[in-house]
């Protein structure tokens, strides 16, 4: 199959991605600079605000908007987990709450099980050298 | 005045005497650096959707491949050199999820594959998933509440 | 009094005192933990060869580290058949273990072997988060030094002497950021300072040289600060081994070094060759510790810190 690269590289989509994604990681910087919170106190935060966000079905239309720069960063996949969850229910209600949203993200949870794994079978972890 | 008269002045004593982390640099490094990884994954993306994938299907390829990318680099003992360049410019994006899992799992390989590599993957990440699904379950029955009850939001 | 350390990779500004300088955090072992015991065992194995005394005439040893349940020590030394006793007081071991030494020589003992150790890998590992995860460090934060330093206490010799002890109180301003030793440690620090001061009769300018354990630059700013405030200005003949043991802006260690190695190779490798060489002549080692676990850190509690001093004078 041919690939448009013209669409590929849509300059003006990949400027809005590029913006909101790292204006989402600049108050990421932030928290970690001002608060002291830990890496995964930050990353906690972020995946629930995507979850609640993606729940009242504000998150979308920053996902419209920027594409991967909204998906990419943590509360896109809060975002995807609550999407996923809403899915569920309209297909099968109750029981889709619980399986929709897990269903959504299975892709990423399963390939970081994967490749945490594999990586720790190859490699080994070094001290950083000046 | 005696900063240890009080833990309260001492504390303010400290506050005053430690260095700020240099915020704005670390800003402006987080910003190309989240920037530049959700370019990545929208050119991915466009890639997916060119090939005629569905939006979903191109997402999960994404991820797959972004955490697939950290996994390597850090396997590569050259993640944490970003991390600590980038700060939270390689932390929220799904890197510093995948990142949060692979380094424990490495860390811990001196306890064993099963125990040590399974059982002390999650440590850092573990949170993520509970917050996360959790939370996502809440939202699906509040979902159903309302659509029972006719209630729209939007 | 013999001394001897090994430091780790980071060839610091005092590496060309020090009796052995490794390249790998690993030095061929599998695991941080028996890298570790090696680290300390080989100290040991070096102190006594350059001490001349035989291993069967020293009448116990006491050696601490950082690492739970003292394993560091507990491992790298169990095959020396000496008596041993654990001590554990944080990054202030190295001084505490000099402390009782001190005493044992007083009540009963001819010979007594004072060891500790701290590795950066396991130590991150225990405390913080896995090496590979890629965080920022705050400035405040501090970099565990990899080694081990010993000293073999002797009853008779030319010295240098030990001349007095001040064991330390617990102190503790409320301190909860955990990246943040320093501000913890550094009101021990002078609590023990003055309390030495009182005791002996003595003032700063009596000695030559006044060294904290591991406050690291923050740390030692604000030592000489909140000592000035007590009275006391010791800010001409004061430093840290946290400040002396690393360069900060070429090592990227951000506020010092810490770690019970931190004292103890400093000490070992080269405030006591200053001390044989006669360059100085009265020193006070006060080494600093913070009482804390990723446990009680978790829980929201406070640092507590402390500080034992030793004079050691010739």
């Amino acid at each position: 199959m041919d690939i448009n690269w013209a669409n590929v590289f849509d300059w003006m989509m990949l400027l809005k991605c590029f913006v909101i994604g790292g204006l989402i990681c600049i108050i990421g910087q932030i928290l970690i600079d001002k608060t002291k919170l830990t890496p995964a106190r930050i990353l906690v935060i972020f995946v629930t605000t995507g979850t609640i966000l993606g729940g009242l079905g504000i998150y979308k239309y920053l996902v419209d908007f920027a594409g991967a720069g909204a998906t990419v960063p943590l509360t896109g996949f809060g975002y995807n987990l609550a999407k996923g969850a809403i899915e569920g229910v309209k297909q099968s209600g109750l029981i889709g709450a619980f399986t929709g949203g897990v269903k959504a993200s299975a892709g990423g949870i399963a390939a970081a099980v994967f490749f945490g794994y594999l990586a720790s079978l190859i490699s080994k972890p070094k001290m950083k050298k000046q | 005045m005696d900063p240890l008269e009080t833990k309260q002045t001492y504390q303010d004593y400290v506050d005053k005497k430690s260095p700020n982390s240099p915020i704005l640099k670390n800003c402006f490094n987080a910003f190309w650096v989240g920037g530049l990884i959700c370019s990545i994954g929208q050119i991915i993306l466009n890639i997916c959707k060119e090939r005629g994938l569905d939006t979903e299907t191109s997402g999960t390829i994404v991820s797959i491949l972004l955490i697939g990318i950290t996994a390597f680099l850090t396997g590569l003992n050259l993640f944490n050199r970003i991390g600590k360049f980038a700060g939270a410019g390689s932390l929220v994006p799904i890197t510093g999820f995948a990142n949060s899992i692979v380094s424990p799992s490495m860390e811990y390989k001196s306890e064993g594959y099963v125990m040590g590599v399974g059982g002390k993957m999650f440590t850092v990440a573990g949170p993520v998933l509970v917050f996360g699904i959790s939370a996502s379950i809440l939202v699906g029955i509040i979902y159903l509440i309302f659509n029972t009850q006719n209630i729209t939001l939007v | 009094m013999q001394a001897l350390l090994v430091l780790k990779n980071l060839s610091g500004p005092l590496a060309k005192y020090f009796d052995q300088t490794l390249d790998d955090e690993f030095w061929g072992e599998k695991t941080w933990e028996k890298a570790e015991s090696k680290i300390i065992k080989e100290t040991v194995n070096t102190v006594i060869t350059k001490s001349g005394i035989p291993a069967d005439q020293i009448d116990c040893m006491f050696a601490g580290d950082l690492l739970n349940q003292c394993i560091s020590s507990s491992f790298g030394l169990r095959e020396l058949s000496i008596p041993f006793f654990g001590v554990f007081g944080a990054c202030s071991t190295f001084v505490e273990s000099m402390c009782l030494g001190a005493i044992a020589i007083e009540g009963f003992a001819n010979n007594i072997l004072c060891a500790t150790s701290s590795h950066f890998c396991s130590a991150e590992k225990q405390f913080r988060f896995p090496l590979e995860l890629g965080n920022q460090r705050p400035p405040t934060s501090q970099w565990t030094v990899t080694g081990s330093g010993a000293a073999i206490l002797s009853k008779d010799g030319q010295g240098p002497y030990i001349t007095h002890i001040t064991p330390g109180k617990i102190v503790d301003m409320g301190i909860k950021d955990a990246n943040n030793m320093g501000a913890a440690m550094a009101p021990s620090f002078c609590d023990t300072l003055i309390t030495h001061f009182l005791d002996t009769g003595r003032n700063p300018s009596y000695y030559d040289a006044i060294i904290s354990g591991d406050l690291g630059h923050i740390g030692k700013d604000i030592a000489i600060d909140i000592t000035k405030s007590q009275g006391y200005n010791i800010k001409s003949n004061y430093n840290d081994c946290g400040v002396l043991i690393f360069d900060k802006n070429s090592q990227d260690t951000h506020s010092g070094g810490s770690g019970c190695a931190c004292c103890g190779t400093v000490f070992s490798g080269y405030l006591f060759k200053q001390l044989k060489d006669k360059k100085l002549k009265k020193i006070l080692l006060i080494a600093t510790g913070a009482l804390t676990n990723s446990t009680t850190s978790q829980q929201g509690e406070s640092i507590p810190g402390i500080a034992h001093a030793i004079s050691i004078e010739i």
